[in-house]
């Protein structure tokens, strides 16, 4: 079931946090007559929701459980960012010295506590863009409890009946756990609590190499935890591309993560304080012991408790609740967004599904979940950040695709700045310079895909991007690269030819 | 000469590295500086790795020279061929030729198979490595599915050369035929449309497929042109739709980072002026396609981007091969760490400043105009590395030995030699002498109607 733990520690951050998305004082309004729009989950798809509801003039009624902010606020976007961050600090550090900055005290010195301290501080200060408060005075009415339809056009929260226009349920998706014998008994931390640490776990398992166990793996390895990670496929990230895939691998193991590939967690033990992780590998089997245990195995929608037949919104437990292309689900009145119903579970998804919502369930709109382009990224060091389609997705559409590949060794900015680990590949459909899809293998890949994403949404191919001017030097250079070596296919050899004998002719 | 010809049969348009190379071929040419003498020495002396290595009374070949090292299944294919081409250079006598082959596929036909894990191979396929002197399987390794493809191309080989009447060819013939036979592709396809890398009896199939380019085109060929338990076509199509067509320094190709994965299938076949669906489409062959990738390791090699040791326009390839770790240095102010035996690759690596000679010289018949200066430079420059079976198997001039306490000109050295680099040396010298190998495996009716199968057309199929 989804938490409804509150933060910890309880510290002035934690406090101001708790302040803002769950006033511990706040008094649900008296519900209107009847809804435009009646939002369940006030993550980032019913805050987008609200906010564009209310916005345009609707009525609009927004209802969380628990911490508004969802996820993205709360327990993923903000937090792993800014503990990424120092984690970043702390790498650079310890690499200083290839700069020519000596630093005397070696090894490098964190201060766990107050890495998340910080982000607490942060966190807290980034919570008054999603507070009850803001929504409230951009027109919401903010209800906070369990909501639980009643009907196929109301529900109830609190007590109290909301009758509804349309509804949109947005409540989002929880970690999933996986059926590991011992693994409730010794307790373990996902992405809902492992922010909620203020002293390191010196030995740390890390189980699922996703992008959150990517992530968090690295991040509290440069933090100076000693991570094991195990993966049960043969690479992390299993659905990037594969080289990126392995680049990233070979950095997760030079920066000192002892990494199991091909291997399962069998069974989890307690001895004393430590934590007896046996992981097995091709039939080996060997212990660990580890003193917390970080789960990223994948997240289950958050369809419980909603009483969905109630409202004949058809759902199941593994894919959420059903929509389709339009994001309406079987109650033509009702309508799904985020993490509870999609495929790809981003904030950024959630975002641009919300706003599909807006416009399909209340302005008669017919936008399509299809038609969008959405990039995501995992945001390990250095970064991988991709849009569109892989190759074998379009080779197994039968696109004839090639690739475009500018490995940042060869960027002079990269190059500069150490960073030479990565590359920019640029898929585009053989015989035309259509870019069907991206990945950027960069520090910063995720700065860097939305110049290809935008190409794509506008319908930019390589010859256009190959006329940008882009500022030298930038690593965002090896795009245009790419599209330069793009340009440079097009010159055929009676081109050549001809360009050849007009030159002697003119010399 | 065969390899004038070469570039007379690429109907294709120019990559610009080819252009930049065709220059460097003709002050090879002019100065004569690489001797077929050297090349004939350097391929003596690595075939001497299969004569005094092996184990007579099976047939079995280390897979490296290290103490106690056991036998790689593909190493013994490689013998196998191997020993044509003694025959023909005169490295050995026919008559010993067909013993030592012999007693390799009589070991291989009567070794035991069966799901127990302690046996030598299983569906007709063979463990990785076994036990140099029982046969058995060694080190809880898999049942190897390309392992075992150049095992049965070793003894495909042997049948084709040594088909005369005589009772011990015949013999060859008929064991390396059932051989052939006995092994069960489409179990090692376990339900999917690839193939498995391969299968444990403690934990089954391993996780990892015949997918994206690789060195088994062989694999497929052979598993399509079984005649009992033949792949279905639809393989060889999901095979390639892992493929990923690159544009990288200006060149396009089909995409493999380690350069033995562009060469170990064409050690055995003729791909030039054949094409599959894939290739016809891109309008060059397989081995227009390792000839580019080739030049990009050099290219590569000349760019340098991690700042290797050493690297450069005669000293390049990075393919699997014995390294300098598990280790972890700091180099210029940088960690880096450095591998033990790994496949390394470009561009995007993992690349630890390891040069393997092996995959330079295995690149011979596609771009002698880069080869040989390389042959030539690291003959001169890197002479350390030529021991008693030619070419150590790799060097990390970058990686100080410890008890130089400093990087040398040629840092660390192998002080191993491997039959997996060994085979394609002498091969892949014969091919480019002569044309030899190839043109013994177009006999091999299997792989041609497996490389029908697989859509391949054109040239001398």
């Amino acid at each position: 079931m989804h938490s409804t733990a509150e933060p910890l520690p309880r510290d002035q951050f934690n406090t101001e946090l708790v302040s803002q998305v769950r006033p511990p004082d706040w008094q649900n309004p008296e519900p209107a007559d009847r809804y435009n729009m009646v939002i369940i989950g006030a993550g980032t798809a019913g805050l987008v929701t609200a906010a564009g509801v209310a916005g345009l003039g609707g009525k609009v009624a927004l209802i969380e459980r628990h911490l508004m902010g969802g996820d993205c606020l709360n327990t993923g976007c903000v937090p792993s960012k800014t503990i990424i961050r120092s984690s970043r600090v702390a790498q650079d550090i310890r690499e200083a010295e290839a700069f020519g900055v000596h630093v005397p005290y070696e090894p490098v010195q964190i201060d766990f506590a107050s890495v998340m301290e910080r982000m607490r501080r942060l966190r807290a200060h980034i919570s008054h863009h999603d507070s009850a408060k803001r929504f409230q005075q951009l027109g919401a009415d903010v209800f906070l409890g369990e909501a639980r339809f009643v009907g196929p056009d109301s529900m109830e929260v609190a007590g109290k009946r909301l009758c509804f226009r349309k509804a949109v349920i947005a409540t989002g998706a929880r970690p999933m756990v996986p059926p590991i014998p011992g693994l409730a008994e010794a307790g373990y931390l996902t992405n809902e609590t492992v922010f909620n640490l203020t002293k390191r776990p010196e030995r740390l398992a890390v189980i699922g190499g996703g992008p959150l166990g990517c992530e968090l793996a690295q991040a509290f390895c440069r933090l100076g935890c000693r991570v094991t990670f195990v993966q049960k496929h043969p690479q992390f990230l299993p659905l990037e591309e594969r080289d990126a895939a392995q680049i990233l691998g070979r950095v997760l193991e030079r920066d000192g993560i002892d990494i199991r590939l091909n291997s399962g967690v069998e069974q989890i033990s307690v001895s004393g304080k430590e934590k007896l992780v046996a992981v097995v590998s091709d039939g080996n089997k060997q212990t660990i012991a580890v003193d917390e245990i970080v789960v990223g195995v994948g997240r289950a929608p958050n369809v419980e408790g909603l009483n969905l037949e109630a409202a004949r919104v058809r759902y199941d437990t593994e894919k959420g609740v059903w929509v389709n292309d339009f994001l309406q689900t079987s109650n033509t009145r009702i309508y799904a967004a985020g993490d509870v119903c999609l495929q790809h579970k981003f904030t950024h998804m959630a975002e641009a599904a919300a706003r599909i919502v807006v416009q399909n369930a209340l302005f008669l709109g017919r936008k399509r979940v299809s038609a969008l382009t959405v990039p995501w990224c995992t945001y390990t060091d250095p970064e991988i950040a991709h849009v569109g389609m892989y190759v074998t997705e379009a080779r197994q559409k039968r696109i004839d695709v090639k690739t475009f590949t500018i490995p940042l060794g060869d960027v002079d900015r990269a190059i500069t700045d150490g960073e030479g680990d990565g590359f920019v590949k640029i898929h585009i459909r053989e015989g035309s310079d259509k870019i069907i899809g991206a990945t950027i293998v960069a520090r910063h890949a995720g700065e860097m895909i939305s110049e290809i994403s935008l190409a794509m949404v506008a319908g930019v191919g390589l010859t256009t991007i190959s006329t940008v001017i882009h500022p030298y030097p930038t690593q965002a250079e090896a795009i245009k690269r790419a599209a330069d070596a793009y340009n440079r296919t097009r010159l055929k050899p009676w081109a050549k030819s001809l360009s050849t004998r007009w030159l002697a002719w003119t010399r | 000469m065969f390899q004038s010809s070469y570039f007379k049969l690429q109907p294709y348009s120019p990559c610009y590295l080819c252009v930049l190379c065709a220059s460097v071929v003709n002050i090879c040419e002019k100065s004569g500086y690489m001797t077929e003498e050297i090349l004939h020495e350097l391929q003596r002396d690595t075939f001497d790795f299969f004569m005094h290595e092996t184990n007579p009374a099976n047939g079995l070949v280390p897979d490296n020279t290290n103490s106690g090292a056991p036998s790689s299944i593909a190493a013994v294919g490689l013998s196998l061929a191997a020993y044509t081409v003694g025959v023909e250079r005169g490295f050995m006598a026919r008559a010993e030729a067909s013993q030592r082959t012999l007693a390799a596929l009589r070991f291989f036909w009567n070794s035991p198979q069966g799901p127990e894990p302690d046996v030598t191979g299983y569906k007709g396929f063979f463990y990785h490595f076994l036990d140099m002197q029982t046969g058995r399987r060694a080190w809880k390794c898999e049942l190897s599915t390309i392992d075992t493809t150049f095992l049965i191309a070793g003894a495909l080989a042997a049948a084709a050369y040594f088909a005369s009447d005589s009772e011990d060819e015949r013999e060859i013939s008929t064991l390396a035929d059932a051989l052939f036979r006995r092994v069960d592709w489409r179990w090692a396809l376990n339900g999917k449309a690839t193939v498995a890398h391969g299968w444990k009896p403690e934990s089954g199939f391993l996780n990892y497929r015949w997918e994206g380019y690789n060195e088994a085109i062989l694999l497929y060929a052979l598993g399509l042109g079984s005649p009992t338990f033949p792949l279905p076509p639809e393989s060889y199509r999901a095979f390639t739709c892992t493929y990923q067509w690159e544009n990288l320094y200006g060149c396009d190709f089909l995409f493999a980072g380690p350069l033995f994965i562009h060469q170990l299938s064409h050690v055995w076949i003729d791909f030039r002026g054949i094409q599959d669906e894939f290739m016809r489409a891109k309008g060059i062959d397989y081995f227009e396609n390792t000839r580019r990738a080739t030049l990009l390791q050099q290219q590569y090699a000349i760019r340098n981007p991690l700042e290797f040791e050493g690297y450069g326009e005669h000293c390049w390839g990075l393919t699997a091969g014995a390294g300098p770790g598990p280790a972890t240095r700091r180099i210029h102010g940088m960690q880096r760490r450095f591998y033990s035996y790994e496949a390394r690759g470009i561009p995007y690596g993992p690349d630890d400043g390891t040069i393997a000679p092996w995959a330079a010289v295995a690149s011979l018949p596609f771009a002698p105009e880069i080869v040989l200066p390389a042959i030539n430079y690291i003959n001169n420059i890197h002479h350390e590395l030529l021991s008693e079976y030619g070419y150590l198997c790799s060097f990390n001039p970058t990686f100080a030995n410890e008890s130089q306490g400093e990087t040398g000109r040629t840092g660390w050295i192998s002080n191993a030699y491997y039959g997996l680099d060994q085979g394609p040396i002498v091969l892949m010298i014969e091919n480019y002498r002569t044309g030899f190998f190839w043109q013994l495996m177009r006999r091999c009716h299997y792989l041609a109607t497996g490389l029908r199968r697989a859509g391949f057309r054109g040239g001398w199929l």
